[in-house]
């Protein structure tokens, strides 16, 4: 269906946005009717939130353009969005904890001013909120702080839909349910329903397929910062959406001899058991790869693991030396003052040691020997970390981890920002290390990388919720359990 | 059911909140009958104007201070600019009153700039107020080498006001409290303010300007200690370089014995200048009384800080982000 200019409420063409070299999205364009219940669903990184921040104004396109009502919007800021009466509620609350419910609604508000704006603030949300979510129990005179997260979202819904001055035309709602129980997310999706009716237009994000199927008038599809499918919501079912997210599953297969057939074989390294879900179990000689949607507990897990090599928890069983390779290399991964030699040293320290001083010779031939072997590209290796790319301080990060004792290397989405080749020389090394006998446990986003792993657990909401061998691994799959819905 | 336990437990909250708000004036009650049981002559108008001389430009400088807690920022250098205003005070604005009264609106331009510069430059706030500091005592150390000046007749008729009944400190105190409290806490422009300590991004993303914020919250700083450098000349009749340098850590104990945070917006205008209050009369009148002698004093403050504190984190609600 295609609309005119004048007929769409928003109209984007051919948006692009690069970060840096990374490409988040690569020319989207989509129009959005008044009165339409718009679906958006994608995997990780599929461009959904960018695209989100580009309509609430909070990020500009690097190319393309963005129309509400026909007009072109040259200069877009969030304050002319919310002169547009285009309202987000994102993901990541965005309320004041340290202010109430009714002063949170003012911060949306630049109309609720002046002598007696507490009381009409008050009397707003708690209509609003009455009027979506009956028996919310929330007072506009709590403060945020004391709300519980599902509550607090439920505040930010309902504030989304108050309205003071501007009309609201568009809202976005970036999983609003993720925070609600069943009850609560069902009072949401018959207020959407309304609300359209009513002619408001809204932009639904939710990784619960059957809450899109239901809701939505259509449905977009991203992959890889484009639109891929997009069609009548009827016209889909979970299958189909699925699949148009998983696109067509002919990607290259990259070869490993190693096939599922020896695992137990070797001793196992580490088991874990996820809350209520499948028990996660490495052995030696195996990569086993953690997979869902981000921040579904893989991140957690990790570092439960890391924990417990050096001090015992229940449920946790390690039975060798533990490295990790951390995924936000800035944050938590290298040292910014220090040469890469002594960034690949430092989990080697016992083994560099002369008497009580670390000995410069030996840490200069550890790291002479990994330059050599995982490709550094730096003519000394005493310079300062900083003066290597991207790429290169995370193979510095990769070699830290090999080169110490660690029979188990855990690895946080390490990949996040690093270009193709490098990718390609680790996926070697870390094929070539666990023929050595190494058990890596290697948390991924990017479900190509998981054609490298022996052995695929998938998390959701916290828990491994399926166990895929290699040779069952398929990118539909993986994306239907991380899509499987709890009902 | 699991309504009626969540609202158990929102009253159980909501009372430890209570008790938690009225903690500075406890600590403050606390103070006073120490003071009326050691010395209860000094209960009476006389003793109170005397104990409570300086309290109003304390007061007035831990306000200046909570303002710029309240966006998440502290500003270090509030006591030499203190003792700046002092000097401008007793030379500038009784010689030459326009000369003075454009170089003190000139301060606070110069914190509202300071406000804007911390946040297009995203500068760690500690670091800039402190150089401030040094900028500022070596503006007052060249206007006023030595101790001196005199302050403008008007400002100490102000100041030696005798009210009948309430002492003036008392006075100028709630009269403070109340302003405040009604600008930051009660208008709409002063939900913004708070709320870009809560949370800078959400006030972004509604469309607010955080700049604007940054500087209004600093140059509110900046009017607050111009009133308090003002109100100590007043009181103390003139200058010295030195005068306001206590008053910077004075300041910052005074917030957060209020009840306010280093971070996360949460000031209470109405418990800094109780805190200011306690900090006041727990500073001398309180120790003297006791007989602890004057090299104790500033030890003994400390003291009754640490335990104000310790007692706050006795009966704050525990939660993941309270």
């Amino acid at each position: 269906m295609s609309l005119g200019p004048q007929q769409s409420l928003v109209t984007l063409g051919g948006v692009e946005k690069h970060f840096g070299a990374v490409r988040a999205l690569a020319g989207v364009t989509l129009q959005i009717a008044p009165g339409e219940c718009l679906g958006l669903v994608g995997h990780n990184g599929a461009g959904k939130s960018t695209l989100m921040h580009i309509l609430s104004g909070n990020v500009a396109p690097s190319a393309g353009s963005v129309s509400i009502s026909g007009a072109v919007q040259g200069a877009f800021s969030p304050a002319r969005a919310r002169d547009l009466g285009i309202r987000c509620v994102f993901q990541e609350l965005s309320l004041c904890p340290n202010l109430t419910v009714a002063e949170n609604t003012r911060v949306f508000h630049g109309a609720l001013a002046g002598m007696g704006w507490r009381g009409k603030a008050s009397a707003l949300i708690a209509g609003k909120l009455d009027e979506i979510f009956p028996g919310h129990g929330i007072s506009p005179n709590d403060l945020v702080a004391d709300l519980s997260i599902g509550r607090r979202q439920m505040v930010e819904v309902a504030r989304a839909f108050t309205v003071t001055g501007q009309p609201a035309r568009l809202i976005i709602l970036d999983e609003p349910t993720s925070s609600l129980d069943g009850h609560t997310a069902g009072q949401l999706l018959a207020f959407v329903r309304k609300a359209v009716a009513g002619g408001i237009s809204c932009i639904f994000i939710s990784h619960i397929l059957g809450e899109v199927l239901r809701t939505c008038d259509r449905v977009v599809v991203m992959r890889d910062g484009k639109v891929v499918a997009a069609d009548r919501a009827n016209a889909f079912d979970r299958q189909k959406l699925v699949a148009a997210m998983g696109g067509a599953a002919s990607a290259a297969e990259t070869e490993r001899p190693k096939t599922a057939a020896t695992r137990g074989l070797a001793g196992v390294r580490v088991r874990a058991r996820s809350d209520g879900g499948i028990e996660l179990a490495a052995h030696a000689g195996e990569v086993v790869g953690l997979a869902g949607l981000a921040g579904h507990g893989q991140t957690a897990l990790l570092l439960a693991i890391f924990a417990a090599a050096s001090a015992k928890r229940p449920g946790i069983e390690v039975n060798a030396p533990v490295a990790l390779v951390a995924g936000d290399r800035q944050a938590d991964g290298i040292f910014p003052q220090w040469s890469i030699s002594q960034n690949i040293g430092l989990r080697s320290i016992a083994a560099l040691r002369d008497g009580l001083l670390i000995s410069p010779a030996r840490e200069q031939a550890l790291a002479d020997r990994w330059r050599d072997k995982i490709g550094i590209r730096t003519p000394d290796m005493n310079n300062n970390i900083l003066s290597l790319s991207g790429g290169n301080q995370q193979k510095a990060l990769f070699a830290r981890a090999l080169a110490s004792d660690a029979q188990i290397v855990l690895m946080d989405d390490p990949m996040r920002g690093v270009d193709f080749g490098t990718k390609l020389e680790v996926y070697g090394l870390i094929a070539e290390e666990a023929r050595a006998g190494r058990t890596f446990l290697w948390y991924t986003t990017e479900t190509e990388e998981l054609k490298n792993c022996d052995h695929v657990y998938i998390f959701r909401n916290g828990a491994i919720v399926a166990d895929l061998a290699r040779a069952e691994l398929t990118e539909e799959k993986v994306i239907h359990s991380s899509f499987q819905e709890a009902v | 059911m699991a309504v009626a336990a969540a609202g158990n437990e929102a009253s159980a909250l909501a009372s430890r909140r209570l008790l938690r708000a009225m903690l500075p004036a406890l600590s403050l009650a606390l103070v006073l009958a120490a003071i009326a049981y050691l010395n209860p002559r000094a209960i009476s108008y006389f003793g109170f104007t005397l104990m409570l001389n300086l309290a109003v430009p304390i007061a007035l400088a831990t306000l200046a201070q909570m303002f710029v807690i309240a966006g998440n920022d502290l500003d270090l250098s509030i006591g030499p600019f203190v003792g700046f205003v002092g000097c401008v005070t007793a030379t500038w604005l009784r010689d030459t009153p326009l000369l003075g009264a454009l170089v003190l609106l000139g301060c606070i331009g110069v914190y509202a700039a300071l406000g804007a510069l911390i946040h297009l430059r995203n500068l760690p706030s500690i670091v800039v107020t402190l150089g401030m500091s040094f900028v500022w005592q070596g503006l007052a150390i060249l206007l006023l080498p030595k101790p001196g000046g005199k302050a403008p007749d008007w400002l100490q008729a102000i100041m030696g006001l005798k009210p009948p009944l309430v002492p003036f400190p008392i006075i100028a105190a709630v009269l403070i409290a109340a302003i405040t409290y009604f600008g930051l806490m009660r208008t709409s422009y002063g939900v913004i303010l708070r709320g870009t300590g809560g949370n800078a991004v959400a006030i972004g993303r509604a469309g607010w300007s955080l700049l604007r914020a940054k500087a209004a919250l600093f140059a509110l700083t900046g009017l607050f200690g111009v009133l308090s450098g003002m109100a100590l000349i007043g009181i103390t009749t003139s200058a010295d370089a030195n005068i306001g340098n206590g008053y910077t850590l004075l300041s910052i104990a005074g917030v957060i014995l209020g009840g306010g945070e280093f971070v996360g917006g949460r000031v209470s205008p109405i418990g800094a200048v109780l805190g200011a209050l306690t900090m006041a009369l727990a500073a001398s009148p309180l120790l003297t009384f006791m007989h602890i002698p004057p090299d104790w004093q500033v030890a003994a403050n400390g003291a009754i800080l640490i335990i104000v504190l310790a007692a706050r984190v006795l009966i704050t609600p525990k939660g993941p982000d309270l």
